[in-house]
């Protein structure tokens, strides 16, 4: 383990990136995620269908295609650029692509909260006046939401942890598996107890959110 | 009949599939008068109830208020609804929302009222219906009884031309449903025009001005309470009631 201790400014190094791709992606996925129930609900059509064939495609592919696409399609091959420095290009790269497939889960989450909304929530606020988009905006969408909190602590969990395909899919963002990987390769650290160090790590991020989650959805739990 | 009619459906016909629902209605109602709409169950006078504000479409026929159609969508249906108060069967308070916040949406989002001014109105209207003590509490906090209450006001803080209730008191208890009737019977004598679908005959024949009386998706007899409840004109009204008043 004493090995693991002496390279601790890298593992702490590679996880403060897990954190700021967790961080972004996760603002992005939820705003994103919103706008694509928005639509999946809306009234006109050609939203609604962009939004269904957008999150069946991307939630049914692998994360790491999304990446790759991300990172050699549009990054390497046409050359767009983020950022001046490498480091930061491909970390937006990787977090574009981290969002645009967790965004379906959120999207898919927050459907199915809708879907436990009484239809008379929706016919009060029409009845009142409000519009489409208010009434999804004030009524509907945070009742949803707090009926899914839990399903999202889910899909924030499953992001922190997909933050390690980063490194692979051809964007080597300097994320806490990657360093491990590198630690590895060049034979500064034994095997098991950096496993073990990093295993460690990552529970620590994971472990307290799925806590704060099922502390939140109960709280804000909405009693009908 | 009054001169201004407020709400007016010409040969109105509506569809579920197979189900003819509505069969040619035609119903005027004057600006401050209380129609009650009884019948048996299925006999379509709760979805007569949605169409006046469109919260269910028509297959034929029109609808006016204050001699204008019912626009098909968007903005314009919006600022109809606003003008039309809807009480509901189940309630259908807005469960995250307090029961101030209940009343105030409506005015702040729609009529954009500022928010004193609109909280100042809630406050007289839970006065009105007797339950300011409940000002901060969430629905599911209230009884069915008080939370029909508060629906009232919120719908009474847009102030309608009208308000439409679709079964008020079916879905309460019955040591709740007088407190209920009470308030509507203030609202029916302080002029407000109201179009109630109710098995309450009581209320009926104390607060009505006019009884509609439909089966199988027609208007079948319309007259005074007094009229129908003591002489019911057709065989149908006569079977509903002999059914009804006996038990």
């Amino acid at each position: 383990m004493e090995a693991f201790f002496d390279n601790i400014d890298r593992v702490i190094d590679g996880f403060s990136w897990t954190v700021r791709l967790t961080l972004f992606s996760a603002l992005f996925s939820f705003l994103l995620g919103v706008l694509l129930t928005a639509m999946r609900v809306s009234p006109v059509a050609l939203l609604r269908g962009v939004s269904t064939v957008y999150v069946e495609t991307v939630r049914n592919s692998p994360l790491t295609l999304v990446l790759l696409f991300c990172g050699l399609g549009l990054n390497s091959a046409l050359g767009l650029s983020l950022s001046g420095t490498v480091a930061w290009d491909v970390f937006w790269w990787a977090v574009i692509g981290l969002s645009a497939y967790t965004s379906c889960f959120v999207s898919e989450s927050l459907r199915s909260g809708i879907n436990t909304i009484p239809l008379g929530q929706a016919e009060a606020a029409r009845a009142l006046g409000l519009t489409f988009t208010q009434s999804l905006r004030l009524i509907i969408i945070p009742q949803a939401l707090r009926t899914v909190i839990g399903p999202l602590g889910s899909v924030l969990i499953a992001l922190i942890k997909n933050t390690t395909v980063a490194s692979v899919a051809g964007l080597g963002v300097q994320e806490a598996s990657r360093q491990m990987k590198l630690m590895f390769d060049q034979g500064i650290a034994p095997v098991l107890p950096t496993f073990v160090g990093f295993a460690i790590g990552f529970l620590v991020l994971t472990l307290p959110v799925g806590y704060l989650f099922s502390w939140l959805s109960k709280r804000m739990a909405v009693a009908r | 009949m009054a001169a201004t009619p407020l709400v007016v459906l010409e040969n109105v016909n509506k569809h579920f599939g197979e189900l003819h629902v509505l069969r040619d209605i035609n119903l005027s109602v004057a600006a401050g008068e209380v129609v009650v709409v009884i019948g048996p169950s299925g006999s379509g006078k709760s979805t007569l109830c949605r169409t006046i504000n469109r919260l269910e479409t028509i297959d034929s026929g029109r609808i006016l208020l204050d001699g204008q159609p019912l626009p098909a969508e968007g903005r314009a249906l919006a600022r109809l609804r606003s003008d039309v108060g809807m009480v509901f069967q189940s309630f259908n308070l807005f469960s995250h929302k307090t029961v101030l916040e209940n009343i105030t949406l409506g005015p702040t989002k729609v009529l954009k009222v500022p928010k004193a001014e609109a909280t100042l109105r809630a406050w007289e209207l839970l006065e009105r219906v007797r339950i300011t003590e409940q000002a901060k509490k969430y629905p599911a906090q209230l009884s069915g009884g008080q939370q029909q209450r508060v629906a009232i006001a919120r719908a009474l803080a847009m102030n309608p031309k009208v308000i439409l209730f679709d079964e008020p008191t079916s879905a309460l208890d019955p040591e709740m449903v007088q407190e209920v009737l009470d308030v509507m019977t203030d609202l029916a004598s302080e002029g407000m025009t109201m179009i109630v679908v109710t098995h309450e005959m009581g209320f009926a024949r104390r607060a009505a001005d006019r009884v509609v009386f439909m089966a199988d998706g027609q208007i079948v007899e319309e007259n005074t309470p007094d009229e129908f409840f003591t002489s019911p004109r057709t065989e149908r009204a006569r079977d509903f009631l002999s059914k009804i008043l006996t038990h």
